[in-house]
């Protein structure tokens, strides 16, 4: 078994352009939720979002490629650009042959569908854009990325919901660890934020009207993000045989299913998925300083995260940092497991860990060191990224500092 | 029908029972209507009635709109029914 460097990481996100901004945003505790911006928002009863703010594509990509690169397509291509650039890894050779992408998305092309029924339907229109199709496909960021880079391994889409780019970067890691391909793209993107993504989410009646506080007894539901985050994941001995800078070893990874319910969580089944990744890892409770927590919050998943963390780690738990960044650049989906990387990588690299913003009462049900809204620095040798995906699909991911 | 009995007919169609099983003092979780139910059973009264019912699923108990029996789903559509008129 291979180990698994990290040598490249890029996003786009309602925190920033870019991964400096969004740690740096990540470390003051910003808030990149607001008021939602697009056609029809007041026909909405939800009108706060994470938001991606003075995106211009037109800016990053050329008119051929708008016609194809969907708003989630756009934002993978950004974040891949930089992850790719700074693992400065060339695939136009024979490396390209042995390396591939696999991307998390629950949605695709989300404002493609959006915007072309809108045409058919409400405009009457009988005719739509020819390049409807793929640009809507789910596979159409995994596809661009192979063709921007010449990857011509092992390529493929992840679809599960909420825990979309957690599974992705797991069988990625899995991958690059059983010799199956030399390095992987991965991560994830979502883009739903317009009428019909959040007109379908405001039936569930699970998303808060003013804000997302994780963990706080007065939680009231969560917000939704966009964006995308992209990472590099590299065979460690090749990486570090190029004297590459490494950001984190990816360690282990397990995946579970509750069988049980279509959108309630379940403890047992988080529990095992994080369990899982410990044990793949070859951690120990106590080795772990850091949770990146699912934490929409909901009512539902804080508390059982809460207790399923805390049954996973026993005594450990009182001493364990667990934070929800959904506060600050929301929820995004099928994106979010891969934006939430980025904050185990700071708190192994930088020694920081980010806050759960809008913390303002605390749960007895969520009695854990939930980092309220200050980030604190703190020494931490392997960190969790927790996703729990509605239909009862976990995924959790652990590194290690490098 | 009335609004009554128009509210009875969704209940009973979620609980999946004749609306004469249902009677104004049962309980909705008596009736075996689980959370998903219970969002489901507001979209068809939102819908019937052309009203929008404050409810959020994760704060139940601070909503104005009581969910807890028929009866008080009846009261609260009424109500509702009564401010959109």
């Amino acid at each position: 078994m291979r180990r698994v460097a990290i040598t490249g990481a890029g996003t786009i996100n309602a925190l920033g352009h870019d991964v400096a901004t969004t740690l740096t945003a990540m470390r003051e505790g910003r808030c990149g939720i607001g008021p939602l911006e697009f056609r029809d928002v007041d026909r909405l009863q939800i009108r706060i979002g994470g938001q991606v703010r003075g995106w211009e594509a037109e800016a990053h990509f050329n008119r051929q490629d708008l016609a194809l690169f969907d708003r989630f397509t756009q934002f993978t291509m950004i974040a891949a650009r930089q992850a790719v650039a700074q693992s400065g890894l060339d695939f136009s050779g024979r490396l390209g042959l042995e390396c591939g992408v696999v991307l998390g998305t629950a949605g695709g092309g989300v404002n493609t569908w959006d915007e072309n029924y809108r045409t058919v339907y409400e405009d009457g229109k009988n005719r739509v854009h020819p390049f409807v199709v793929p640009k809507l496909m789910n596979n159409a960021a995994a596809s661009h990325v192979s063709m921007e880079w010449n990857l011509r391994g092992p390529s493929f889409t992840v679809a599960t919901a909420c825990a979309s780019s957690n599974h992705a970067m797991g069988l990625a890691f899995q991958m690059v660890r059983s010799g199956a391909a030399r390095a992987m793209i991965t991560g994830g993107s979502e883009a739903m934020l317009c009428f019909g993504g959040i007109k379908a989410w405001e039936g569930l009646r699970v998303m808060s009207k003013d804000a997302c506080r994780p963990f706080s007894a007065n939680r009231n539901g969560m917000v939704q993000g966009e964006g995308a985050g992209v990472f590099v994941f590299e065979d460690w001995d090749h990486a570090a045989a190029r004297g590459a800078d490494i950001l984190a070893e990816v360690a282990g990874f397990a995946m579970s299913s509750d069988a049980a319910d279509i959108v309630m969580p379940s403890q047992a089944g988080a529990e095992r998925a994080i369990s899982g990744a410990l044990r793949d890892a070859g951690l120990n409770p106590a080795d772990v300083g850091y949770v990146n927590a699912h934490g929409t919050g909901t009512a539902a998943n804080d508390k059982t995260e809460c207790a399923a963390v805390a049954h996973a780690f026993g005594a450990d738990a009182d001493r364990l940092m667990i934070s929800s960044t959904k506060a600050m650049h929301g929820h995004l989906i099928g994106g979010t497991g891969a934006v939430e990387l980025l904050a185990c990588i700071m708190a192994l690299r930088n020694g920081v860990i980010a806050p759960t913003i809008g913390y303002e009462e605390p749960d007895p049900e969520c009695a854990l060191d939930v980092v309220p809204n200050v980030a604190r620095e703190a020494k931490v040798g392997a960190a969790l990224s927790n996703a729990f995906a509605f239909g009862g699909l976990n995924a959790v991911i652990a590194l290690k500092r490098a | 029908m009335s609004v009554k009995d128009r509210v009875i007919a969704i209940i009973a169609e979620q609980a999946v029972l004749d609306v004469d099983q249902v009677s104004p003092e049962m309980r909705l979780d008596e009736l075996g209507i689980d959370s998903l139910g219970l969002v489901e059973a507001i979209f068809a009264i939102e819908e019937t009635f052309d009203i929008t019912v404050p409810f959020n699923a994760n704060a139940p108990e601070k909503s104005s709109f009581d969910m807890s029996s028929v009866a008080s789903v009846i009261a609260a559509v009424e109500d509702l029914v009564a401010q959109s008129a």
